[in-house]
């Protein structure tokens, strides 16, 4: 019996990687939220608004290292991180200009829009492919760690490692302070105001003199800004994959339904639910339950649930379970 | 009135004109690259035009939602593993029952949470009682489950190391692919088709990601990303055709070589096949559209509302067609996989499998069956050709540079993608400018 061990190990390998993949997944959620909340549709491109938002980063990261440029200890894809923001809004303000809002103008049916997100999907897809390639790319530089696995163990003369690496705080610190500015702008603001406005009612706030397409623009910049920020923290978590980014739509979506479509709140909610989740029931325990048992003993099997390549399993069997019992999702999303 | 006169009649003739077009492109590809690859779009080209009736059937005359398609392609495709590969006896004897054993309990443990879900009464009771019933389901399951799939997956794994099929003729796997499909969907359709049209969406993505996952790892299955190669065919093999006399007298006849001529009489028997397969399909589904069912099932696509006022059962008959839908998208997946000669799970992508089939139908015109068989057509044909079209292009402009120039050596490297880049556009195109297709519903 050594809980202190069991928990350490636990942190290790589920409470780390969970938090940080749940604060990825939360900011995607939140722009498939606020696309929901305010253009009424499911956006299928977000993915590969993602895609394109870090392959801004990856790209100006390499060339800001190729003129020696770096961010000390942290990785140079932060420094880049802006001007990748501001490529992504361009893009997506011009397919907002080309695409979409002439269905907006014909009052299209939301699937409507959803068919259209389907094109501008394939669009970005091979655009991204034929700019970057598919290969893996590793864009993160700087410190690896935080904390190394030896470190703690002789910090703490614990058997167990805890190894924090510094894209994992970095993704937890990134996520505090956008979604902090996000609910700042989204309730203190005028113009956020009118944007939640909007999304509640569209007639009264049109009546009220609210400038529709103004609110639609914002809405795309600050989504541009979160999914090229997801992206980012993603792909300096695990590594850039072009491919990645379109499965990671199921995770992402499920994250927005389970917390209630057009709720950002919600969005946060549902990403770390589907998050640890997806973790901890994919995580072999036989280190921890080792731990647990009396000395000596050891389980037989790995003590893994269920295997890693089901995790889409997860997000799924949780998705259902919330529809079927709160169909509006944890936070009172809305239903159109 | 005169109007709309001269639009139908319009439409009318453009049927026969766009096919007309589509057998001039398939056959400009026999002359001008082989007929081999004039017959390979062909019979993708038929397969594709299925799974876009499919997708129409649901979209087209129910207004469902479904970008699982791929899921219910790869079911199909597992169909034809279990019907026609030959039984291993030594797995079964090794744990064929047990796994049937683990999957009757892993069944029953579902079956008994619903069924104490309905008779216990509310409360946190009902709750405890159901997590800890499911919780111990799991345990027992995995505890039958786990030796048995060791034990079979030990037998002989680099040929086998799965279950093997029934040994039965491959053509009574492509109705069996459609049961498949048909059950899955009916579990989605029990679940998510009474939620929101966004609900059923995800849910359908989600349930195409699960089946790739267990076909990717369920070994005794289907052998998962190991594969499953040479599965049987329903038509002559090149091999014998090329042996037999009476083949090589008829290539002698009509002055081929025998190796092409046997490779291009294969092709030509399975585009018979596919034909016939069409051809019963949208008989039925013809029938159908016209028959007072099709007409109700458009009323309540048009408005669910009224046509529930009206007292049509919404949910049973969105249920009714959705089912079938995805039973047709199960028998293009086994007639595909037949058509291979193999199964490989990590050779199934949403893009491709899912979003094309969409391309397709939208493309084609929703709502029209021949729209669907002429979308499923010429988007096959499109997605096969554009990337020679762009490798073509990219080497005329990029002819000054050397042919290990590195910007060069990209850029034609990368024209592969050029196929979804096209497929976005064509999509937005025509929703923008004809959004109901080359063959718009009447």
């Amino acid at each position: 019996m050594d809980i202190l061990n069991a928990l350490v190990a636990f942190a290790n390998f589920v409470l780390v990687p969970g938090t940080a993949y749940g604060a990825q997944l939360a900011l995607g959620a939140l722009g498939v939220t606020l696309i929901y909340g305010i253009l009424r549709f499911s956006n299928f491109a977000h993915g590969d608004t993602m895609a394109f938002g870090t392959m801004f980063v990856v790209l100006i990261t390499a060339a800001m290292k190729s003129v020696g440029i770096s961010f000390g200890p942290l990785p140079t894809a932060l420094l880049a991180l802006p001007f990748a923001i501001l490529c992504t809004m361009a893009l997506v303000l011009i397919t907002d200009r080309t695409v979409y809002r002439f269905y907006r103008k014909v009052k299209a049916a939301p699937v409507m829009l959803v068919i259209v997100s389907m094109g501008v999907m394939f669009v970005m897809n091979g655009a991204v492919r034929m700019i970057v390639g598919t290969d893996d790319r590793r864009f993160a530089d700087g410190e690896r760690f935080v904390i190394t696995a030896r470190d703690f163990k002789t910090m703490t003369g614990l058997s167990e490692g805890l190894a924090i690496r510094t894209t994992q705080v970095i993704t937890v610190v990134t996520a505090i302070l956008v979604v902090a500015a996000l609910f700042w702008f989204l309730n203190k603001t005028r113009t956020g105001k009118s944007m939640r406005a909007y999304s509640d009612n569209e007639d009264l706030a049109l009546l009220s003199g609210i400038n529709p397409e103004r609110v639609v623009t914002i809405t795309w910049l600050i989504v541009a800004a979160l999914a090229t920020i997801a992206g980012t923290l993603y792909g300096l978590d695990k590594s850039f994959k072009p491919f990645i980014y379109m499965q990671l739509l199921l995770p992402i979506f499920a994250s927005a339904i389970v917390g209630g479509l057009g709720s950002p709140l919600g969005a946060i909610a549902g990403g770390f639910v589907i998050a640890f989740s997806e973790v901890t029931l994919t995580y072999a325990f036989k280190k921890v339950v080792t731990y647990l048992g009396p000395d000596g003993w050891a389980p037989d099997g790995l003590v893994q649930l269920l295997s890693t390549d089901y995790k889409f399993a997860v997000s799924f069997a949780i998705l259902i379970i919330v529809l079927l019992f709160k169909p509006t999702g944890l936070f009172k999303g809305k239903s159109v | 009135m005169s109007q709309s006169h001269i639009q139908t009649s319009n439409t009318a003739n453009r049927a026969p004109l766009y096919f007309g077009v589509m057998a001039a492109l398939i056959i400009a590809v026999g002359v001008l690259q082989s007929w081999n690859s004039a017959l390979f779009i062909l019979n993708m080209g038929l397969i594709s035009a299925i799974m876009a009736l499919g997708v129409n059937l649901q979209w087209g005359f129910a207004g469902l939602f479904n970008v699982g398609v791929m899921g219910f392609v790869a079911l199909g495709g597992l169909a034809v593993v279990l019907v026609s590969t030959s039984p291993v006896g030594e797995a079964w004897q090794a744990g064929g029952l047990r796994v049937l054993l683990a999957l009757a309990i892993g069944i029953g443990a579902i079956v008994g949470a619903i069924v104490l879900w309905k008779k216990l009464a509310k409360g946190t009771l009902r709750s405890v009682i159901i997590a800890a019933w499911l919780i111990a389901g799991f345990f027992i399951f995995r505890a039958v489950f786990d030796p048995a799939v060791a034990a079979i997956e030990a037998v002989n794994p680099a040929i086998s190391g799965n279950l093997g099929g029934l040994g039965l003729p491959v053509l009574i796997a492509w109705p069996v692919g459609g049961l498949f499909a048909a059950g899955a969907a009916w579990l989605v359709a029990k679940t998510a088709l009474g939620l929101r049209s966004d609900y059923l969406a995800i849910a359908t993505l989600g349930i195409a990601e699960i089946i790739i996952a267990v076909l990717k790892n369920e070994d005794w299955l289907g052998r998962g990303v190991k594969n499953v190669i040479g599965l049987p065919r329903p038509v002559p093999y090149e091999i014998d055709l090329q042996q037999s006399e009476w083949f090589i007298g008829f290539a002698q006849n009509i002055g081929a070589d025998p190796v092409t001529a046997s490779s291009i009489f294969v092709k030509l028997c399975y585009a018979g096949l596919f034909l016939a397969v069409i051809f019963l399909l949208i008989t039925a589904m013809q029938l159908a559209l016209n028959s007072p069912w099709g007409r109700m099932m458009r009323a309540i696509r048009d408005n669910e509302v009224s046509s529930e006022a009206m007292g049509k059962n919404v949910t049973g008959r969105h249920l009714q067609i959705f089912v079938l839908g995805a039973a047709i998208c199960g028998l293009a997946g086994a007639m595909m996989t037949t058509l291979d000669g193999q199964l490989t799970p990590s050779s199934y992508q949403p893009l491709r499998f899912t979003f094309l089939v969409w391309v397709m139908v939208i493309v084609g015109g929703s709502g029209n069956n021949w729209g669907a068989v002429l979308g499923g057509l010429f988007i096959w044909f499109l997605w096969v050709e554009v990337e020679p079209i762009g490798r073509f292009v990219a080497e005329v402009v990029t002819s000054g540079m050397a042919d290990d120039n590195i910007i060069k050596e990209t850029i034609l490297d990368r024209m592969v993608y050029i196929r979804p880049l096209t497929m976005g556009l064509v999509l937005l195109f025509v929703l923008r400018f004809n959004p109901r297709g080359l063959l718009p519903e009447r």
